[in-house]
């Protein structure tokens, strides 16, 4: 289902709040767009990640949905989805992280501090795709056993299809 | 792992650890708590996951997006058409397709059927966790029936397959509105019954009155979502303050309760069937003709784009992240949020200082299903 054919009883993303973020945030977003009603997307800069997850959590945007982390040719980027319980609305900010060498672990300060959620979160995003959170309490693997090499989600990391024949 | 021990060993000689798990039947699956006991008292729990890794999410970037359905339903086994529906959906809104209104009807039918096949199992596993053993055979019972119905429109019994990109895979099979509708109509009687066996024993009630209170504040915080949430007293279900496919059009109540205990988390549950029961009976009543499936291509390629597309599943927030890069038939990056993996998260917070029993029927009460959390 696409954004046109949802019923247009539904409230548009309030104006105000998007004002309110941009000027809270004046100089820190580096792009910003509506993707749909009640879905706003922010881009920042990986250093100011604390900043701008305190200024929305004292908005009111109390639940952090889930962090992701995405490769991309140039960048590694930390997913934040945020919810608000009072202003029912869904921030998506993505924190950009520059590649400078290919094999090392990109770092960006944990957000752990504000949402305890956070936590489980940013140890899968450690141990699949990599980036290292700064201050975070306990960042160990949690999927994979402790002993394993590489992290999974790079696009480096090629998956070896086994025979399921015996060549011998 | 080991690691994970050596953290929490201590001097202290009147203290000692055990593993709940991996392999322990009120695990539900294979995961293991560290626990470390201070006489009966759990003082400190971790729990340790990633026992059914299968790394679905890497698995997703290796295959098409048509490919990868089937494997979603292995992510949360006793709910896969939930499953089924947010990674479609997704899909669906990358693509802009429109779904055609029978197959809308035909989805809430099957979901709703799924989330009480589903709500069933728990009500019946946490009997036997609490030492109800009777109630473990009704759960079953009537979960049964409703397998019944899936297997009757699917032809399988616990990995669907069911909902596809635009539509649904079949139609609905000849006599299957009056066979739903007997079954539906029959349930709330049931339910009846299992609150007269829950709430009129006093073993039940005192194992699980005031037992595992998670405060509002902190249950927000920690990201627990679902039943456990509404347990609280958050009115928060997806499926009325964010409506996904036509759920807007159904009239149903978001059920919540004030205590937040283990109980409280029971009951939700309990009267969450009845609404289900409830929205079934509207979509049946309402069931239009028409095609069940749109037209779409065999092999999708979505245009470049980004979506996080949610879902209300039965154990809470379910939501994947799509990245599409339009060049390749693979998803660029797919990440699934699972409720399991977050209310788990939150577990060690509110079972922490309970005693061993008590912690077994904490761990019950939060309903997790391994697959989910370790994808």
């Amino acid at each position: 289902m696409t954004a046109e054919s949802k019923p247009e009883t539904k409230p548009e993303m309030k104006s105000d709040i998007l004002d309110e973020i941009d000027s809270k945030l004046k100089g820190v977003i580096t792009d910003s767009k509506v993707q749909r009603e009640r879905r706003l997307v922010i881009t920042i800069d990986g250093k100011d990640i604390v900043k701008v997850c305190q200024t929305l959590f004292d908005m009111g945007f109390d639940h952090l949905s889930n962090i992701s982390g995405v490769e991309y040719e140039d960048r590694f980027e930390s997913v934040y989805h945020i919810w608000s319980y009072s202003n029912k609305n869904l921030v998506t900010v993505k924190a950009v992280l520059p590649k400078k060498e290919p094999e090392k672990q990109p770092e960006i300060d944990s957000v752990t501090s504000i949402w305890r959620s956070a936590n489980w979160h940013e140890r899968e995003t450690y141990d699949l795709m990599g980036i290292r959170y700064k201050g975070h309490p306990n960042l160990t693997r949690i999927l994979n056993p402790d002993d394993f090499e590489g992290h999974p989600l790079r696009k480096s990391f090629k998956l070896v299809e086994n025979p399921w024949y015996d060549e011998k | 792992m080991e690691a994970v021990i050596k953290k929490i060993k201590t001097r202290n000689p009147n203290e000692m650890i055990i593993n709940i798990g991996p392999q322990h039947p009120s695990t539900h699956g294979v995961a293991r708590l560290v626990t470390r006991l201070d006489g009966e008292r759990a003082v400190k729990i971790e729990p340790v996951i990633g026992y059914l890794h299968r790394g679905i999410e890497k698995l997703a970037e290796n295959r098409n997006y048509v490919q990868f359905l089937p494997i979603t339903d292995r992510l949360d086994y006793v709910s896969s058409i939930t499953n089924n529906m947010v990674y479609v959906q997704a899909v669906e809104e990358i693509l802009g397709i429109d779904v055609p209104e029978r197959a809308e009807y035909i989805r809430i039918i099957m979901l709703e059927l799924q989330r009480l096949a589903s709500h069933l199992l728990f009500v019946g596993t946490f009997g036997a966790d609490v030492g109800a053993w009777t109630v473990l055979m009704y759960g079953f019972r009537e979960r049964e029936r409703i397998l019944d119905l899936l297997e009757m429109v699917t032809g399988q019994r616990l990995l669907y397959t069911y909902i596809w990109f635009g539509g649904v895979r079949y139609d609905l099979p000849e006599g299957f509105v009056e066979q739903c509708r007997k079954t539906v109509d029959a349930l709330p009687s049931y339910f009846d019954d299992y609150e007269e066996y829950f709430y009129n024993n006093e073993v039940f009630l005192g194992r699980c009155r005031g037992i595992g209170i998670l405060k509002k504040k902190d249950a927000i915080n920690m990201g627990v979502t679902g039943p456990n949430l509404r347990a609280c007293g958050v009115e928060y279900d997806i499926r009325k303050i964010d409506p996904y496919s036509i759920y807007d059009r159904f009239d149903f109540k978001v059920c919540t309760q004030k205590e937040g205990d283990t109980l409280a988390r029971f009951n939700v549950r309990m009267a969450e069937m009845r609404e289900s029961v409830k929205i079934i009976q509207q979509a049946l009543d309402n069931l239009p003709e028409g095609d069940y499936k749109a037209n779409t291509p065999k092999f999708l390629k979505p245009p470049q784009g980004e979506v996080y597309s949610r879902v209300e599943s039965p154990r809470g927030e379910l939501a994947v992240h799509l990245i599409s890069d339009g060049v390749n038939r693979n998803p660029y990056r797919l990440k699934i949020r699972s409720p399991a993996f977050c209310n788990l998260s939150a577990f060690p917070a509110f079972a922490e200082g309970d005693i061993i029993p008590d912690v077994i029927v904490n761990f019950a009460s939060i309903d997790i299903v391994l697959g989910e959390i370790d994808r």
